[in-house]
């Protein structure tokens, strides 16, 4: 016989797999025209469009789940990491390395005459964006982790995460204030989108998922350990600084990988894991993985309504969540408030 | 295994302890052995009493001199070995997440089957145990932010015992709880004593502290006395450490403070 716990967790699974799969399909649907299902199938029916479907939407709709389930991913382990639930993913300083590192590729290309916007950008452009994307968010990790002497102390390390977060900002704007042309650039990354996801993102999505996903939820135990304390956690033998290192990075690579592809997106990593502990409080083992999955569903579903709440026009999915997650968290305010 | 190894008793001993925290001198020169029995630190306040716990727990570093688990140096056994010989319940535990009061007591076995096993039936019945000998099997499927402060202790009583370790190491156990579950407490570490577990507990309540075999009176950062409750230079260094606020009167067959007030 299975507990009530038990229970709301298969539910909760069991819901968001439907989600995602109505969601995906929705995804391949939803076109600059509106979508509907019939427009689907007669599009497929001719064979440049059915390009249109295989070449830009699949993969869109795709990469938007894979994104979301990287940024939950991170949430989760960020706010176990923290013992905080209001523990952001972005911080330690990935967010701000990411954009930085964003913002010194665009300034350079511009300064030097070759003009390069996200949304023109050819493929090399792109991928040495992505590359740029990738390096400073693993490098501001890095800052963090040397200003912090390490991940030895939760509070150090994230005061530190807010210092370079700063620190880092400041510099990117110093770099804009130079180079006006890249100010564009570097807004869109901040707002992040799915509208580039091509099935090459998709492949380093999914690479950067099965990478981290199977060391971090190795670890969940001793997540689960660290709600009884730091104390308690290393009374039953756990290395804190091994552990940390090995958590910090999961949470680098698997917030680089993200932002790498996307830009970055609002809210998804902060609110997933909070849907879980709601819907179906569990130990960690189990809230990582809902987490991604609740990451996933988040994003796709807020890109399928950019995509088509005001079609032809596209609502960039960064604001989208923002607002949704913005909603939630009032929400959760007013009714802590009430209880 | 597990059983094997209570019966297998296991001796503490610290020589000549100095631990610093920050600027302050925590602890001075402190040497004591401990033997399987139950063992009551007791001082006043900032005395030192959980900064010499958490040492024994191999949580804090020594300054100088050394803590030794069955004759060998604390930090030369691994964590995880050190884990399942040493059990520690700390004074201020601020828990959070979503555990139910099962998952918490389970975590007790953490030490034993490590981060990538999986808890044997052996396991699961040492966590029964343990939920059945700290009360609170009756709300196991309940999670911890949902209970008191006092059942909330118990849970974490519990996720001590689960460790089954020889040494037991508890900071003020007694917190939150009313008087008839301190009272099961004790008797609970007088038989876990009497079956060779080597309990040590710090407690501010006196009372409570001279029902244990051995006292170990800290005062200042330094060993001032050690001896069974019913020793007269025990109660002498009591009072003394308590500058006077208490004597110590024998009723029935038990010792216990008196507070010296006059109205």
């Amino acid at each position: 016989m299975r507990t009530p716990d038990q229970q709301r967790r298969a539910r909760l699974a069991t819901r968001l797999a439907l989600l995602s799969l109505v969601l995906l399909l929705a995804g391949l649907a939803a076109g600059s025209e509106g979508w509907s299902v019939r427009e689907l199938w007669l599009t497929l029916q001719h064979g440049d469009a059915a390009l249109i479907v295989g070449q830009i939407r699949a993969p869109r709709t795709l990469g938007a789940w894979l994104a979301g389930a990287l940024l939950g991913l991170s949430g989760a382990l960020a706010q176990g990491l923290f013992r905080n639930p209001l523990a952001d993913p972005y911080l330690l300083g990935s967010a701000s390395g990411a954009s930085l590192a964003v913002v010194l590729v665009l300034a350079a290309s511009s300064l030097t005459g070759h003009g390069v916007a996200l949304a023109t950008a050819g493929a090399v452009a792109r991928l040495g964006l992505v590359g740029a994307a990738f390096a400073g968010a693993l490098l501001g990790v890095s800052l963090t982790l040397v200003l912090a002497r390490g991940a030895e102390q939760t509070t150090r390390l994230l005061l530190a995460g807010v210092v370079v977060g700063v620190l880092l900002a400041a510099a990117s704007d110093l770099v804009t204030s130079a180079a006006p042309d890249a100010l564009r650039g570097k807004q869109a990354f901040m707002l992040g989108s799915t509208g580039f996801l091509s099935w090459s993102a998709c492949a380093v999505l999914a690479a950067g998922l099965l990478v981290a996903l199977p060391p971090a939820w190795r670890l969940a135990r001793a997540l689960d350990a660290l709600t009884l304390g730091e104390d308690a956690a290393r009374s039953l033998g756990l290395s804190l600084p091994r552990l940390r290192a090995a958590l910090v990075g999961a949470l680098a690579l698997s917030i680089g990988v993200a932002v790498s592809q996307t830009g970055l997106i609002a809210f998804v990593g902060l609110v997933s894991p909070h849907l879980v502990r709601r819907f179906a409080p569990a130990p960690h083992g189990y809230t990582l993985l809902a987490s991604a999955a609740t990451g996933g569903t988040l994003l796709l579903a807020a890109d399928v309504l950019a995509r088509s709440l005001m079609a032809p026009q596209e609502v960039p999915v960064g604001v989208l969540t923002a607002l949704l997650g913005g909603a939630y968290l009032l929400w959760l305010l007013h009714r802590r408030r009430i209880a | 295994m597990s059983v094997a190894m209570r019966k297998q008793s296991a001796s503490l001993r610290a020589d000549s302890l100095g631990v610093s925290l920050g600027s302050t001198r925590a602890l001075d020169d402190v040497s004591i052995g401990f033997e399987p029995g139950w063992s009551a630190i007791v001082g006043a306040n900032g005395a030192g009493k959980s900064t010499l716990l958490r040492t024994l727990a191999g949580l804090q570093a020594p300054r100088s001199g050394s803590v030794e688990l069955d004759g060998r140096r604390l930090s030369a056994w691994t964590a995880r070995e050190r884990a399942t010989r040493v059990a520690w319940l700390g004074q201020h535990a601020e828990t959070t997440g979503e555990l139910t009061v099962r998952e918490v007591v389970q975590l007790g076995r953490l030490p034993h089957h490590g981060l990538f096993g999986a808890p044997t039936a052996q396991d699961e019945s040492i966590v029964d145990a343990a939920m059945h000998d700290a009360e609170c099997a009756a709300w196991q499927a309940r999670r911890l932010h949902e209970l008191s402060g006092g059942e909330r202790q118990r849970v974490l009583i519990a996720r001590a015992l689960a460790v089954d370790a020889p040494i037991l190491l508890l900071d003020e156990p007694t917190t939150h709880l009313d008087p008839p579950h301190q009272i099961a407490l004790v008797q609970l570490l007088r038989r876990r004593a009497a079956h060779g577990v080597t309990v040590i507990s710090v407690l501010h309540d006196l009372a409570l502290a001279l029902l244990a075999d051995r006292l170990v009176v800290l005062d200042r950062g330094r060993l001032r006395a050690v001896g069974s409750s019913d020793a007269p230079a025990l109660h002498a260094a009591l009072v003394d450490v308590f500058d006077g606020a208490i004597r110590i009167e024998r009723v029935g067959a038990r010792w216990v403070p008196v507070a010296n007030v006059e109205w």
